[in-house]
């Protein structure tokens, strides 16, 4: 009897130090992966800090010497400073994103809570339309702004999106609204509310965690956006920070490596900013439109 | 608006309308038939942005690229319609564009699976109840926010060049490397590479898919007898399939259209000898480039739609025989 126990207890501590051992092992997995991962990264951020010379001299992460000159000459190093491009990559970015907030969800309240005629018709185009490649309508779009004589403003960029053109936001606003009592609305209709009030004192204020998720996804995709800024920007004056680094590396070849990595990382920096601030907001974003 | 104000709401409307009285009679064909036409208007105001959207910038132009690719248009002069003639070039006489198709079709059919793998991999493996998985999650996420973005591909251009981080991590056993985005061997395989690294999406979207799994179904599979690899043949990858489905078709979907990195890798010229010149540079090269051949450009793109359009039909096809939902 005692002998059994005893053997019992063994076994349940053998099982014990065995799972121990198997976590140990998946979280050693999961960080050497982790690092693997981000090695890219940390070693852009280490070089930027180091001296030209020593870029290439050291593999290793810790910077032997640590300096700021690669940011202040990358700063200075086209006709604008990066300070130029990047106000101007703000300017396109902000205005991309009040336009997706406006102009998607009033058409997401459209689609969610209002009849009319060939609704199912007009739902499935704007399906259809999040499929379609930006290169598909390029062309056309090029000889349109060129008439409208918008070539090198920031029009060709911030019109779109007030016109509701990213349709993947009015999808996923769209699921979100279908997910709101719909007993609100209608208490609020026999109150004498109209549509607009509905949408606007009850559906906008209740979609925060929609338009959060809109507001981050529309920042990192128009700031990382490079075709179209390339595109339709052409004169120094108006370059978005990605063409700009673009145009320095053109320029550069292989060498200034150090202040181009500078001007890399400060150009991450907004959307490392919102990764950290809007995580919540990103990884729900894509696991609730990942399942509809 | 607060909970406790929406909460109010109802009470104070109900008390609203009985203060009305009751309605006259049998409900007026007239007066639903007007409301319904009201609400048919405001539908159509609110979505008013949306429709001059669609016909000045997605439909319209897409349309116009269509009858752009019939003809010879080159911004400057008129569009001269030419029939056929620039989908027959195209396959007949232009082996830069059938080397474009080849290689974007290389990155595509390897990358994605690959991503994929990983991405479901990782899923798995955090999915155990590991702890810290928010950490861990954010960290396999981050690559996929920059991975598009035009820094990345810079950084990218030097860990794979001459004296990168790659060669230099080789030179420490001895190996000397060449510069893989120089050879035309390795040079789409760094941008492969680079795709893979973006596995962070689809991982997050297979880690909420696999949230939905029932634990019942493990414990009476457990009871049973059934082992984890049973487990996981019998029960997480079959219900796992939509979600499979799902992160396919948009990773393909994607990776078709993949411009930035090649563009910024190659320094915007698709070498070395054409290697990674994608699909999506030849139509910006061609388009865009000093001769402004957009009607070929255009056609260049309708067939890219037809292609996209055509692997997603086959997709949806194909769903039936090996995606499985639990609710049907």
């Amino acid at each position: 009897m005692t002998n059994k126990t005893e053997r019992n207890g063994t076994l349940l501590a053998r099982t014990l130090a065995a799972a121990q051992r198997h976590r140990i092992i998946t979280h050693l997995l999961l960080i050497g992966f982790g690092f693997i991962m981000l090695y890219p990264l940390l070693w852009m951020l280490s070089s930027a800090l180091k001296p030209e010379e020593l870029i290439f001299r050291e593999t290793g992460l810790i910077p032997g010497e640590v300096t700021l000159d690669n940011f202040s000459e990358g700063w200075d190093a086209l006709s604008h400073t990066f300070g130029h491009y990047f106000i101007n990559s703000a300017i396109v970015t902000i205005g991309a994103v009040i336009g997706n907030l406006m102009a998607c969800s009033l058409a997401a309240y459209a689609f969610a809570r209002l009849e009319f005629p060939l609704k199912r018709l007009w739902f499935a185009v704007m399906l259809g339309s999040i499929m379609l490649p930006l290169h598909a309508v390029l062309v056309p779009q090029y000889v349109l702004f060129s008439e409208l004589d918008w070539i090198n403003t920031f029009w060709p960029l911030i019109i779109p999106k007030f016109l509701a053109t990213d349709a993947f936001f009015i999808f996923l606003m769209v699921q979100f609204i279908r997910t709101l009592p719909k007993d609100l609305d209608e208490a609020a209709r026999i109150d004498g509310a109209g549509h607009w009030r509905i949408f606007s004192r009850i559906i906008i204020p209740l979609s925060m965690p929609a338009l959060a998720t809109t507001a981050i996804f529309t920042f990192i995709w128009t700031w990382n956006d490079f075709l179209s800024q390339l595109i339709f920007l052409t004169n120094p004056d108006m370059f978005t920070a990605p063409v700009a680094l673009r145009t320095f590396m053109d320029a550069s070849g292989n060498s200034s490596w150090g202040p181009m990595f500078a001007m890399s990382l400060l150009s991450l920096g907004p959307i490392f900013g919102f990764f950290l601030a809007g995580q919540r907001y990103l990884i729900r974003g894509i696991a609730t439109t990942g399942l509809r | 608006m607060t909970r406790t104000e929406i909460r109010a709401e109802p009470t104070r409307a109900r008390s609203l309308s009985l203060r009305k009285g009751p309605r006259k009679g049998p409900p007026e064909p007239k007066a639903a038939k007007s409301r319904r036409r009201r609400e048919a208007l405001t539908g159509y105001l609110f979505l008013a942005p949306w429709f001059i959207g669609l016909a000045a910038i997605t439909a319209g132009p897409l349309v116009a690229s269509l009858y752009l690719s019939f003809t010879d248009y080159n911004l400057i002069g008129d569009a001269n319609w030419v029939g056929l003639d620039n989908y027959e070039r195209m396959f007949t006489d232009d082996p830069r564009y059938m080397k474009a198709l080849r290689n974007t079709a290389v990155y595509v059919f390897v990358s994605v699976p690959l991503q994929l793998g990983f991405a479901l991999g990782l899923a798995l493996l955090l999915d155990r109840g590991v702890s810290g998985l928010p950490i861990y999650r954010s960290i396999y996420y981050l690559p996929s926010l920059l991975g598009g973005s035009v820094a990345i591909a810079i950084l990218w251009r030097q860990i794979f060049g001459d004296d990168g981080i790659v060669n230099g991590f080789l030179g420490i056993f001895g190996v000397e490397g060449t510069s893989w985005i120089a050879d035309p061997d390795t040079a789409l395989g760094t941008l492969i590479i680079l795709n893979v690294w973006t596995f962070g999406a689809p991982m997050v979207i297979f880690l909420a898919g696999l949230r939905q799994i029932p634990h019942s179904l493990y414990e009476a599979a457990g009871i049973d007898g059934a082992n984890k690899l049973r487990q996981f043949r019998s029960i997480t990858l079959p219900l796992l399939t939509p979600i499979i489905f799902f992160n396919l078709v948009l990773q393909l979907i994607n990776a078709f259209q993949s411009f930035t990195q090649a563009f910024v890798v190659s320094g915007g010229k698709g070498g070395p000898a054409d290697s990674t010149l994608f699909y999506t540079m030849y139509i910006y090269l061609k388009g865009f480039g000093p001769s402004l051949e957009m009607g070929y450009a255009s056609a260049m793109a309708w067939v890219l739609v037809l292609i996209i359009a055509t692997f997603t039909a086959i997709n949806f096809g194909m769903s039936k025989y090996w995606v499985f939902y639990s609710d049907k």
